[in-house]
């Protein structure tokens, strides 16, 4: 198990990039935030790119860097993988030139998955032969990811991989970018703009404004969190994570088990019991009420306890709740007025009216 | 026809090429990477060749290099005869053509894209690593440049040559020196030969560098 540890402050010009930070074990952190917030940055003394001006930075008990020791482990010593925007791919060497790179300079390090399963999953298995300039952007990002895999990193970073590609470029980079997270044994480390993105590939979400971790958690936390410009958003989501328990073929529905008890979404081909999920709930679709509701065509009612009211910025009207539901966050939009007639104030106990829930896809 | 001078004219052209691809390399990579102060005294040095008479040139390298030269003690200790040798034309050659060789490669090095480089790092690649496997390929058009345009510029000089070397036939006395010396005797026939012969040699080279430049631009659009 890999564990990264970083405490570093750097400086360039007016920005100052201040962060304590630690990952852990096989878990996927998205690193969100404005732009100019110090993400690549931060990335970049991860890697060695960049010497930050004071700090420490170590993975497993080994020292990659030390100001006050004067160390400075360079990149090429760190065993990290990076993949940035633009894939970067050497133009003069062929796909398999360029997946072999990395690799070829990693013989001595136990690796992870071999080649050819790698290769297989990221579905690049026809483009082996094929030289890097006739590839499309997603293809690209798809080779560049296998590149730094195969050069068996202890940490991986991404620097929003799929923010310049197109739709469908985005899509197989993501449907790819899971299958691989799943099985990554070591830390990872996901720079993104997009909430989407995070919510389903993440486990835990950092935000960082102006050089500084300010919110740091769950990601179902994380993205209810109303100080954060997430949940402030119009269309505004909380993400459950869950298990298919049942699919009942008469309706059409299936049950999603979760902590907070259970929900029903409409069944798909990607509803397969047993399969773990994470299912989205925009904030507009979750209205509250202090008595259990009988007799409503609303099928999710789940019951939760208000953690904290806030008011929703963009509306003057609105207000946002978040609930919690057996230790998931969901969040509500709902009116001030009805904010004041319900009297919901932290602590109070109601009851969450679902009225539609997704697969996040 | 005696063809001593052509093939000696080639044997200056090479050893002065590969001298240049070898020593400029260094240059030309810290060239196109320092933000030193020293960058526009180095510029200005490596291009002095360009704006100087080959004659000045060659008048201070005889005198460095002569027997009453600040060098001398050196030379005659090892026992050196730098001035009317084959070796001194290479030195003269080496300073003279330098720019044509470091100044494509410092372009071509500047192209390299420094994200490629990093990634490179990133993928385990240390310094002298990320030189030979990323560096040199995709500076490969500026190292057939900075060859041919090296080579081709050996070949045509005359004044520094004939400054240091002088015209001894058969050890310093060059194509270009011939042609003249075949001029000045009034044999039009062989600086004819002569004369026709670099400009087909030329004209071959130039034709094979721009024939590879447009096949590598339909590999590498």
């Amino acid at each position: 198990m890999s564990r990264v540890e970083a405490a570093l402050s750097h400086r360039r010009g007016e920005f100052t990039l201040d962060v304590t930070l630690q990952l852990e074990g096989r878990a996927v952190t998205t690193l969100s935030g404005r732009s100019g917030s110090g993400k690549t940055t931060l990335l970049r003394c991860l890697a060695g790119l960049e010497r930050p001006r004071a700090g420490r930075i170590s993975l497993d008990g080994e020292t990659w860097f030390d100001a006050a020791a004067g160390l400075h482990v360079p990149p090429h010593r760190r065993a990290v993988g990076f993949v940035t925007q633009e894939a970067r791919l050497f133009p003069h060497l062929t796909v398999e030139e360029n997946l072999a790179y990395g690799a070829e300079r990693a013989r001595s390090r136990p690796g992870l998955a071999d080649t050819r399963t790698l290769v297989e999953e990221l579905g690049i298995a026809p483009l082996l032969g094929r030289r890097v300039e006739h590839l499309s952007g997603g293809e690209r990002q798809r080779v560049a990811l296998g590149r730094a895999l195969l050069a068996r990193p202890r940490l991986l970073l991404l620097d929003e991989p799929v923010s310049a590609l197109d739709e469908s470029g985005t899509g197989e980079v993501l449907e790819a970018l899971e299958r691989v997270l799943a099985t990554l044994p070591v830390p990872c480390l996901y720079v993104s703009h997009d909430l989407r993105e995070a919510a389903r590939l993440a486990d835990r979400m950092l935000w960082l404004d102006a050089g500084r971790v300010v919110a740091d958690g769950p990601v179902s936390q994380v993205l209810s969190d109303p100080r954060l410009p997430f949940a402030q958003e119009e269309d505004a989501e909380s993400v459950i994570a869950g298990r298919i328990e049942a699919v009942d073929a008469g309706t059409g529905l299936a049950s999603v088990a979760f902590d907070g008890g259970l929900l029903w979404i409409a069944a798909s081909c990607s509803t397969v019991p047993g399969n773990a999920v994470r299912v989205r709930i925009r904030a507009r679709d979750v209205s509250l009420a202090l008595r259990r509701p009988e007799a409503i065509s609303v099928l999710n009612i789940l019951e939760g306890r208000v953690l904290e009211v806030a008011d929703a910025r963009s509306a003057a009207s609105q207000a946002l709740v978040r609930v919690d539901v057996g230790g998931c966050r969901l969040l509500s939009r709902v009116t001030r007025r009805s904010v004041a007639e319900l009297g919901l104030a932290p602590g109070v106990t109601v009851w969450a009216l679902v009225k539609s829930a997704a697969l996040l896809r | 026809m005696d063809p001593t001078p052509f093939l000696l004219s080639l044997r200056l052209a090479l050893v002065t090429t590969i001298i240049l691809l070898v020593v400029g390399t260094p240059v030309a990579w810290w060239l196109a990477n320092t933000r030193s102060r020293m960058r526009p005294l180095v510029e200005a040095a490596v291009a002095l060749p360009l704006v100087l008479p080959p004659t000045v040139l060659g008048f201070y390298l005889l005198l460095l290099l002569g027997p009453r030269g600040p060098l001398a003690p050196l030379l005659q200790a090892l026992d050196l005869a730098l001035v009317f040798s084959f070796a001194g034309l290479v030195i003269g050659s080496v300073v003279f053509s330098a720019p044509f060789v470091i100044n494509p490669l410092k372009t071509a090095f500047e192209g390299v894209p420094r994200g490629h480089l990093e990634t490179a790092a990133t993928l385990g690649a240390g310094p002298l690593d990320r030189f030979r496997s990323v560096v040199m390929p995709l500076a490969a058009s500026g190292y057939v440049a900075a060859g041919v345009l090296g080579f081709a510029h050996t070949l045509g000089e005359f004044g520094v040559v004939l400054m240091i070397g002088g015209n001894i036939p058969g050890r310093t006395q060059v194509l270009s020196i011939a042609i003249y010396d075949r001029v000045e005797q009034l044999d039009y026939h062989a600086a004819h030969v002569y004369s026709l012969s670099l400009i087909a040699f030329s004209c071959l080279v130039l034709v094979a560098l721009y024939a590879s430049r447009r096949s590598r631009a339909l590999v590498q659009p």
